[in-house]
This record gives structure tokens, sequence and C-alpha cells, in this order.
């Protein structure tokens, strides 16, 4: 069994399989912001209690949603976290929060301030994921803030540079993952926008990635690491999700990278890029956005298709998985609902079409099945 | 002997109890952003102009900045805010986790007036010292997109009439400083590093003040600094101060200078406008001397002892240390 196998529903109907999923952070129900802004009064009497159980029903409903969209691999929405830096920051020693900076308008987040040497204190997703694997029907993936992210969006006042930061921080996520295989999890993503940002340190980034999957295997035993093209043992599948940049800029570099998948947004620009990873050949699977994750016009399974036929410019069926462009937070919920509804359809069209030979696109045609 | 003028390139985070009003009174969408004649906006604004106002004084800041509360898209604002540009959707700022709405000019930039009439404000609570701070055009344009004027050397030039005209229409103000990050991050090439010159310097002799044009961040292209023609082609501009980033770039910033000469004052970016950590006023003064001693090509007769960028990125607090660290570093000796 492969590592990508073994999320193949049981009754998959189609002898093709293109693995459903999302890139994790879904729109929150507003009960549960207020929910939020409870628990943070002091004097709300809403209590600790009180927001586990807020913060469970809204991860079962979304992680149910999911499913009901017919998403082969599924994500609780990251209904528990805020931010994707400032979660981490919060769980991790080391760090301080001086006060919150604009992104963009009136957008503002809590950025946390680096001022001492990082270390690993308390599981950041382990509850998440357990909760979310108990109530999921579907294999549940744990999307994960890279340390290359954490360290560029956050103040350093403690780390020489950038790099000694990041790789301290990328020994922090390998534990935590260890921690997440040991309680069942066997697909992670690891998320780096910061890398499209500064795409020129993507010699950092791999050596974070190199350190993440360090030693990374189900039950401990035979770690995959000590072969360099793999670091991780077959039954756990890691991504990397990088989003909004030229990628241009860190391929073929990607190729070298111990990753199972590679997760883009390539449909945001109507797949101008999609050349850049035909040559030379593309190495791991590849995650390829089919809907807008910032336009609330639902997509229709024609276009979809139209738009799952480009990743097979770069690989063949079998390494194709069909997402978003990424996280869906953004989205009214029943546009975000309605476009993973359309993309599991057009997936499956697809397979259908492509068991019967009738795909005659780049790597998808027979002659190279 | 060097005279020290602490001051920063303004662009200021706004205080925390007028971001949550502003928030709530103007939304979080793209199309929140819009400008607003609405009193209760506009009184927020003016209660928190007066307080980075009051904040930079109490600091003892030499010049005093308006604070650029209002740019909600950065350097990009003059051009959100006209009537004949559409802003659409959101695009990073730079290589910063930051972003803007997209500002695609639809017509000719007429006079607006916007910024003259922040710094109107601005003099009823500043005697002395008052700076302006404007995006550089070259910055502006290329910030930009265009749907109207046909060709980059085009729009460049209708950004520059614009800016000229804005920086026309200024009450009297002692210095204004002209932002020229994309000098760095996108340098213009052949041809167009001497129309970027001739723009900077349009704007420059609109104003009857000390004119500084900042440079900042590093330049992909190149060692980092300024590249050597775009620096050569600036210093045609009648400026009488280029700035530097010396928290990105030292060795070729003073290679530069050495080796091109420079204006007779200069702006030095000696903390980090990004950063919490908050350097200290002899740390900073031993930046400025670091520049002075290696830089035998100039005589410089005044130095303005700055932030390297905006200040927006800091919170509150860590932003106004880094006021009083910058204007205590005159009291420092050199070593």
């Amino acid at each position: 069994m492969t590592d990508r196998e073994q999320f193949r529903p049981e009754n998959h109907p189609n002898d093709h399989f293109l693995l459903t999923t999302v890139v994790g952070s879904y729109k929150k129900p507003k009960w549960v912001d207020r929910a939020r802004e409870l628990w943070e009064e002091p004097d709300s009497g809403f209590d600790d209690d009180n927001w586990q159980e807020a913060a469970d029903d809204a991860a079962r409903l979304i992680t149910g949603e999911h499913e009901r969209a017919g998403l082969d691999v599924v994500v609780d929405g990251e209904m528990r976290r805020t931010e994707m830096v400032e979660y981490f920051a919060h769980r991790i020693d080391g760090y301080e929060f001086p006060g919150r900076v604009k992104v963009w308008g009136h957008n503002t987040f809590d950025k946390p301030a680096v001022v001492d040497d990082v270390a690993y204190d308390e599981p950041w997703l382990v509850d998440e994921f357990e909760f979310t694997d108990s109530v999921a029907e579907r294999p549940v993936k744990v999307p994960i803030t890279g340390p290359y992210t954490i360290a560029r969006f956050s103040f350093n006042e403690h780390y020489d540079d950038y790099e000694e930061y990041a790789y301290a921080l990328a020994d922090l996520v390998n534990t935590e993952i260890e921690n997440l295989v040991d309680a069942g999890a066997r697909y992670i993503q690891i998320d780096e926008p910061a890398l499209a940002m500064t795409p020129d340190d993507h010699a950092v980034v791999g050596e974070c990635l190199e350190r993440i999957v360090d030693d990374i295997s189900v039950g401990g035993a035979n770690g995959g690491s000590s072969d360099a093209s793999d670091g991780v043992s077959e039954e756990v599948r890691v991504g990397l999700h990088v989003c909004y940049g030229d990628y241009s800029r860190i391929y073929p570099e990607v190729n070298d990278y111990p990753i199972d998948e590679f997760d883009v947004e390539l449909f945001n620009d109507d797949y101008q890029q999609i050349d850049v990873f035909a040559d030379p050949e593309f190495e791991p699977d590849l995650a390829l956005g089919v809907v807008d994750a910032h336009h609330a016009e639902v997509e229709s399974v024609e276009q979809i298709k139209q738009n799952i036929l480009e990743g097979f410019k770069v690989v063949p069926p079998e390494k194709l998985t069909i997402s978003p462009d990424c996280g869906l937070k953004l989205l009214p919920r029943e546009a975000a609902y309605g476009k993973m509804e359309n993309m599991v359809r057009a997936a499956r069209e697809i397979e259908r079409e492509l068991d019967a030979g009738e795909i005659d696109v780049g790597l998808a045609a027979p002659s190279a099945d | 002997m060097t005279e020290l003028v602490s001051t920063t390139p303004g662009l200021y985070p706004l205080p925390d109890r007028a971001k949550d009003e502003l928030a709530d009174l103007k939304g979080h969408q793209k199309g929140d952003l819009v400008p607003t004649d609405d009193p209760e906006v506009t009184d927020a604004y003016d209660r928190a102009r007066r307080e980075v106002v009051d904040r930079q004084q109490e600091a003892g800041l030499d010049r005093v900045v308006e604070g650029q509360l209002r740019w909600d898209d950065m350097l990009a604002h003059p051009l959100a805010v006209h009537d004949n540009v559409d802003t659409r959707g959101i695009v990073r700022y730079f290589d910063n986790n930051n972003f803007y709405r997209e500002p695609v000019v639809t017509g000719e930039l007429t006079p607006g007036g916007d910024i003259a009439a922040e710094l109107d404000a601005a003099t009823e609570l500043v005697d002395e010292g008052l700076q302006a701070v404007l995006p550089g055009p070259y910055t502006l344009a290329d910030l930009a997109t265009d749907d109207h004027y046909g060709d980059e050397a085009a729009l460049l030039e209708g950004v520059t009439e614009f800016l000229a005209a804005e920086a026309g229409a200024f009450p009297e103000v002692e210095t204004l400083f002209l932002l020229e990050p994309s000098l760095l991050e996108s340098p213009p090439g052949d041809s167009a590093d001497e129309r970027a010159s001739d723009a900077i310097d349009a704007v420059a002799s609109a104003v009857d003040a000390d004119v500084v044009a900042h440079t900042y961040w590093e330049s992909r292209e190149g060692a980092g600094g300024l590249a050597e023609k775009v620096y050569a082609h600036l210093l045609d501009a009648d400026l009488d101060a280029v700035g530097f980033d010396f928290v990105n770039g030292h060795n070729e910033t003073v290679y530069n200078v050495n080796e091109y000469g420079c204006t007779g004052d200069v702006a030095l970016g000696v903390t980090d406008g990004q950063n919490t950590l908050v350097e200290s006023p002899s740390k900073i003064r031993e930046r400025v001397d670091y520049v002075l001693e290696n830089t035998p090509g100039a005589d410089f007769e005044r130095v303005y002892v700055t932030a390297n960028t905006g200040l927006f990125y800091l919170p509150v607090g860590k932003f106004g240390r880094k006021l009083d660290a910058l204007a205590a570093v005159e009291q420092e000796v050199t070593a």
C-alpha cells in the first residue's frame, strides 16, 4: 500500500482515485466567534469548559460538512485556532505578545515576538486531531504552520538571523508531528506561505523540512530519515502548501524537498504558472488548487473539470490531489460548501472518464498511463 | 560639525483604541476602506492624529509627522482615495506580510488635496518642525496598475504631475520625505532610471522645503543596496538628502557614497521599523558614527537620524519607545 492508497474510501466508485481534500481553514460560524469573545471576557462566566464544548461542537459541525461534501480527507476547518502564527506562538515557550499590528485595512493580529530560545511546552494540535479523528468517518488531515512562516511572521528580538530561528522552530515542529503520528495522524500538511514572500530562502525551507521529517515514523520504528529522498515512513503523508507567489523562483528546488505532496494555488491566475512545473519532471505528488478561495461565486462542475485537466500537464492521475487554492475561511459558508461539493463531483467524473480511457491530456493520456 | 536631526518616515500605527473604533465604524472588508465624510470617522482620526503628534513631541523628535493614520493602503493611499482610480483585489505589499488594494488608474490623476488637508490639520498641532511624507513618484507608479495612460513612462509622468500638485498645495513644512522603496524592490532599468530621477526632481521642486528621497529594503538584484546606476541618476535630482536603509544594507551603500558622492545632507535609517527590538540611543549613535567614519567621500552638514521604514509594523508600545530612542540620540556623545 502506498501512502496515498490508504486514503481511498472502501466504496470508491472508480478505479482511478483523485484524492480530494481541502487546505484547511474554513469560515467560522458566527456563534463560534461570539463564544470566543465571551470566553476571553473575564466577567462573562463563560469558562474553559464552555469554550471547549463550543469548539468541539464547531469542529464536529465543519468536519461533518466536509464529509457531506464528499471529500476523501477532511479537516475540522481549524475551528479552535485564531490566526496561523499567533495560535502556535501561544503554545511555544519563548514568546511575548507586545500588541496588535495591521495586516491590511483594519484587520490586525496579535503578532508574537520571540524574546528567548523557543522550547516545546505543551502539545499544539494533538487534542484537535484526536477529537476530529473521533468524530470523523473519513481520514483526517492536520495542517500545521511551518517553522519558516512562524519565524518570518513574528518579531525576532532574540535570534541572530531568521535561519537560526527557523531551524530552532523546525525541531519543535518535528516533536509535534511525532506526537501527532503517535496519536494516529497519517496526513500532515506544512503551511509555508512566507516562502512565497521571500522565495530566495528556498534552501532554508528545505533544511527546515529535513529537520521536520527527521525520524518521523509510525511506532517510532524504522525511521525513513536514513533515506534522504524520503524522510518519512510510507504510512505518513507529508504535504507542503505554498500560496500566492512566483513559483518559478522555488522550482525545481521543490523536487529536493523531503515531501510527498506539494500543494499550490494556481487557479487564482488561471494556471498561467502551470508550465513552471512541467520541466524538469515534477517529483512529489501535486495537490492542485481548482477553485478560488477569495471569490464567492461557485465554479461549475464543468469548469472545475477543465481545471483538473491542467494538473495532467504536470503529473499522471495517480499523483494528482484535488483541492481549493487556499483555505476557505474568508468565503461565506454556503459558497465554500458549494465549491467543495462541485470539486468532488468534478473529480469523480474525471475518474470515470479516465477509467473509460476518454481523457487524452498530457500525462493522463492512455499511452502514458 | 554635523548636525543630527531626529525624525521618522511616518506611516504610524493607529493607537489601539482607534484601531477598534475605526474597525467598528468602517468595517473589515475591502469595500469598507473607501474614503468617508462620516463625522464620527473624521473625529476618530482627529483624536488619533493628536495622540501621535503628542507622542512625538513628548519624545522630543526634531521633525514631527502627521502620522499618515488614514493610509489604509500604505504608500498606495494617495491613489486609493482618488476618484479616477478603482481599487480592486488585495495584493501583497512588497515582500511584507501586509496587503493593499490594487489601485487601477482609470482616468487622469487630477490634483485632489487629500494629503494637504491632513497637513493642514497637523499645522494646528505643530508649531515648528512639521514634516510631510509622500510616496515617491517612482514607487507610487510602481504600486499602480495603469488603465489610462498607456505605457510606463506616461503613467510615471501622470503620477509625477499629480504628486507635484499635491505637494504644491501643502501648508508650510520644514521637510518632505519622499519614500522610494521601489528603487530597491523593483529597480528601474536603462532609461527608466533617468526618468525616475527626473520624476523625483519634479516633485521635490514643487515644495519650498528640505526634500529627502528615502530609499529602503534590500535589492533583490545585485548586492542588496541601490544599483549603482540608479543611485548615480538619483543624485541628479535636486534633493537636499538621500535616505538609506542601514538596517538592511551596509557595505553597498557605503561603497556607493564613496564612489559617487552624495547629497549635502543625508538620512540614515538606523532603527528597524519592522522589529520590536528597541535599539538603545547609544546603539543608534554607534550606527550613525559608523556611517560617518566610513564615508570619507562625503561631508554631511546634516544627518537625519531615522527609522528605516514606516512604523505601522509595530505595536504602539514599542513604536513609542522607538521614537524615544531616536530622539535621545543627539545627547549621545560620540565614542
